[in-house]
C-alpha cells in the first residue's frame, strides 16, 4: 500500500509539471484554434533561463523564477507577432505547419554552440534536498517545492481568468472573436496576452523540470511537450480545469506503467490513451460539445 | 568542367597514394557523450602527432580528417560514408559507443576500409549476429563479456553482495548487452537479481523504477550507463534515500561524472581499462605527455584511443604496405604489443585480450581498487 502511495506521489510531481505546460497549449488553443507545437521549446528556453540565471549569474531563486517568465512571456508573444499573427486568417494547417516550424527553429537554433550548444547540462539544485517522512511515505524537499509552485500559480491564473477584466476578455475573446471585437475588446492584444501567460507558465514548468529531473539539452522539450499536449486533450482542450486533471492523470498513469508493467510501456500507453480519446470522446473529459471556455 | 572531373579525381587518387597516409576518425565529439569524444581526439591526434614527428610511417606523412556523431547512429553511418565516399579513407578509428560503431562497422566491412574502434566494448561490432566474423574490424579494448563478469565477480567476492538490482538503457546495445552480462555473471555466482528494469534514452524521470529497487533493498545497484545517465539516476537515488552501492562500467570514466553527479556518485565503483595510477613506465610515460600537452590527467577513452591509433599505424608498419588486406592480415597476427593499457594480442574475433581494472569514485576522484587479469 504504501509502495503505491509512493508511486502516486511520484506521478503527481511528473503531473503537476506537465500541468503547467499544457495550461500553454489549452490557453492558446481556446483563443486562436491553434495547437502551438513550439510551446514545448519554450518550455526548454525557461529552463536554460533558469539555469544561467541560477549557476552563472548567481541570481536567488524568488527572482529567477519572475525572470524567467518575464522573458518566456516576451519570446511568446514576439512569435506570435512575427509567425503566427501574419497567418490568422489563413487555413489551420499553415498555421499547424508554421508551428512546427518555429518548433524546430528554436530546437536547432538553441543547440547551436554559441547559444546554448548541444550539451547537455547538470541542472543546479537551489536549496538542500531533504526527506520527509510520514508514516511509510517518504516526500522530499523537491517535491514539496514543486507542488507549491505548481498550486499558487494554478490559483493565480484561476484569478486572473476568473476575477479579472483581462481574463473577461479571454474568455470573451474565445467565445466569440468577432463579436467581442464589436463590443470593444483588442483581440490583438487578448491574443498575445494569453501567449504571454502560456508562456510564462511553461517557463516555470521548465525551472522545475529541472531541479526535479536535473540534466537539461536543447531536445529536453520534444517529450515532455508531446505529454502535456496528450493531457490538454485528455481533459478536453481549451478547457483549463481539464488541463490540469488531465496533466495528472498522465503523469500518474506514466509512472504506474514503469512501476507495475514496465518503463518501456510507459510512453506507448501514453499516446495509445491520446489516440483512444480522439476516438470515442474527442472533446475529453471535461468537454460538451459546442462549449468553449478559455 | 566535367570534363576536369575524372582528371582531378586521378590527381587526387595520385596524391594519396604517394605522399600522405590518411586516417579518418569519428567520434562524439558534441552531444550527451561529449567528453568522450573529446578524450579520444586529443589522444588520436597526438598519436598522429607523434608518428610524423618520427618521420610518419613508411616514410610517409598521416594525415587525418574528423567527423562529429554526435552519439547518434544514423549520424556514425552518414560520417562513416562521407568519410569512404568523399574523403577517400582507407582507414578509420572509430566510433566510441557501440551503439555507433555497429552501424558503423556494416558501412566499413563492404567498403573494404579497415576500423579500429577504441572503444566498443559490445561483442556484435566484430562480429555478426550469426556469429561469423566481420573480418575488417578490430578494437583495442576488451569486451563486455569480461566486463559484466568482472563487475559481478567483484560484487560478489569483494563486496560481499547477494542482492542486485540492473537498471539499463534498452535502445542502447551497451548498456544492454553489459546489464545481460552482469546479470548472468552474478546469478551463475550465487547472487540474485531482484529487480531487472529497463528505461530508454529519452526518460528523465526514475523514481517510479528506483522505488521500486527501494522497496527490494538491494546490496548493489548497477547501472552500465554513461555518465550523463548515470549522474541523472544515482541523484535521483540518494535523494530517494536509497543506500545501495553503484557498481557500473567503463562509461562512468568522465571528467564531467562528479561535476555531474556531485555527492551522489561517491563510493561508486566501475570496471576500466587502465588507471592513471598504474605505475608501470608505459602509463607513466603516457599520462605526463598528454598532462604536458592537455593539462588534464587522460581518461581510459584517451588512452585506447592513442593505443587504437598506434595498433593501426603498427599494422601498417608490419605490413610494409598501405592495402587495406595486407594491413589486415598484420593487424590480426599482432601478439603481445606493448600498449599503455596493457600487452594486447588480437584474438581471432578481432578482439584484445588484456585485463581490466576497477576504480571508485572517493573524495570526487578515481580510486585504483584491483586488477584483474583475464581466466
Amino acid at each position: 500500500m504504501s509502495y503505491l502511495c509512493q508511486q502516486l506521489i511520484n506521478g503527481l510531481q511528473l503531473g503537476s509539471v506537465y500541468a503547467l505546460i499544457a495550461l500553454g497549449y489549452t490557453m492558446v488553443y481556446g483563443i486562436v484554434r491553434l495547437i502551438n507545437f513550439a510551446h514545448g521549446d519554450i518550455f526548454m528556453i525557461g529552463a536554460y533561463v533558469g539555469y544561467f540565471a541560477l549557476n552563472v549569474y548567481k541570481i536567488p531563486l524568488p527572482f529567477v523564477f519572475p525572470l524567467a517568465m518575464a522573458i518566456c512571456a516576451l519570446l511568446g508573444m514576439t512569435i506570435e507577432k512575427l509567425a503566427y499573427k501574419p497567418l490568422r486568417n489563413a487555413p489551420r494547417i499553415n498555421l499547424l505547419i508554421t508551428a512546427m516550424g518555429v518548433s524546430l527553429f528554436l530546437e536547432y537554433f538553441s543547440s547551436l554552440k554559441f547559444i546554448f550548444g548541444p550539451n547537455f547540462l547538470a541542472y543546479p539544485r537551489p536549496f538542500r534536498v531533504t526527506n520527509i517522512c510520514l508514516g511509510g511515505l517518504m516526500i522530499n524537499s523537491v517535491t514539496i517545492f514543486v507542488f507549491l509552485i505548481v498550486f499558487s500559480l494554478l490559483l493565480l491564473l484561476e484569478i486572473i481568468v476568473y476575477r479579472t477584466k483581462i481574463g473577461m476578455a479571454m474568455r470573451a475573446v474565445s467565445y466569440d472573436k468577432e463579436t467581442s471585437a464589436l463590443m470593444g475588446i483588442n483581440v490583438d492584444n487578448i491574443i498575445s496576452f494569453t501567449f504571454g501567460l502560456g508562456s510564462a507558465l511553461a517557463a516555470v514548468g521548465g525551472i522545475l523540470y529541472g531541479i526535479a529531473y536535473p540534466q537539461i539539452h536543447p531536445f529536453m522539450g520534444i517529450m515532455p511537450g508531446l505529454k502535456a499536449f496528450v493531457a490538454a486533450v485528455l481533459g478536453g482542450i481549451g478547457i483549463i480545469k481539464g488541463a490540469v486533471v488531465g496533466a495528472l492523470i498522465m503523469g500518474v498513469l506514466e509512472v504506474l506503467t514503469s512501476a507495475y508493467l514496465s518503463s518501456t510501456w510507459r510512453d506507448a500507453i501514453a499516446f495509445s490513451l491520446l489516440i483512444l480519446f480522439l476516438i470515442f470522446k474527442p472533446t475529453g473529459i471535461f468537454g460538451k460539445e459546442e462549449m468553449e471556455k478559455v | 568542367m566535367k570534363k576536369l572531373f575524372p582528371l582531378f579525381l586521378l590527381l587526387t587518387l595520385f596524391c594519396q597514394k604517394s605522399s600522405v597516409i590518411k586516417i579518418g576518425l569519428i567520434a562524439p565529439i558534441t552531444g550527451d557523450v561529449k567528453t568522450f569524444g573529446e578524450s579520444v581526439k586529443n589522444a588520436f591526434l597526438l598519436a598522429i602527432e607523434e608518428a610524423n614527428s618520427r618521420g610518419g610511417v613508411l616514410g610517409k606523412k598521416i594525415t587525418y580528417v574528423i567527423a562529429d556523431d554526435k552519439n547518434d547512429p544514423t549520424e556514425a553511418a552518414n560520417a562513416g560514408a562521407k568519410l569512404i565516399n568523399q574523403d577517400r579513407v582507407n582507414y578509420i578509428i572509430g566510433s566510441v559507443s557501440s551503439k555507433c560503431s555497429i552501424p558503423l562497422s556494416e558501412i566499413c566491412q563492404p567498403a573494404d576500409v579497415l576500423m579500429v574502434t577504441p572503444t566498443s566494448t559490445n561483442p556484435k561490432v566484430t562480429i555478426r549476429d550469426d556469429g561469423s566474423r566481420k573480418p575488417n574490424i578490430f578494437r583495442a579494448c576488451f569486451i563486455d563479456p569480461f566486463q559484466g563478469k568482472v563487475a559481478a565477480k567483484f560484487a560478489l567476492e569483494q563486496l560481499k553482495a547477494k542482492k542486485a538490482a540492473v537498471l539499463y538503457d534498452i535502445g542502447n546495445d551497451y548498456t544492454k548487452g553489459l546489464a545481460e552480462f552482469f546479470r548472468d555473471a552474478f546469478q551463475k555466482g550465487g547472487g540474485v537479481i531482484t529487480v531487472y528494469e529497463s528505461y530508454s534514452k529519452d526518460d528523465v524521470d526514475f523514481s517510479a523504477l528506483l522505488t521500486k529497487v527501494k522497496g527490494e533493498n538491494p546490496d548493489i545497484l548497477f547501472l552500465p550507463d554513461y555518465y550523463n545517465k548515470v549522474a541523472l539516476i544515482a541523484k535521483q537515488a540518494r535523494q530517494m534515500g536509497l543506500q545501495s552501492i553503484l557498481l557500473g562500467g567503463d562509461g562512468w570514466d568522465s571528467p564531467d561524472m562528479v561535476k555531474i553527479a556531485g555527492e551522489a556518485i561517491e563510493g561508486g565503483y566501475f570496471t576500466n581499462h587502465y588507471s592513471p595510477d598504474d605505475p608501470r613506465p608505459e602509463v607513466q610515460e603516457w599520462v605526463k605527455k598528454y598532462e604536458e600537452k592537455y593539462g588534464s590527467k587522460p581518461d581510459a577513452l584517451a588512452t585506447l584511443a592513442y593505443d587504437a591509433t598506434n595498433l593501426l599505424l603498427e599494422a601498417i608498419r608490419r605490413a610494409n604496405s598501405e592495402e587495406v588486406s595486407k594491413v589486415r592480415e598484420a593487424l590480426q597476427k599482432i601478439r603481445e604489443f606493448k600498449c599503455v593499457s596493457g600487452e594486447m594480442s588480437i584474438d581471432e574475433n578481432g578482439d584484445p585480450i588484456k585485463g581490466a581494472v576497477i576504480l571508485q569514485y572517493k573524495g570526487g576522484k578515481q580510486v585504483f581498487v584491483a586488477m584483474v587479469k583475464p581466466d
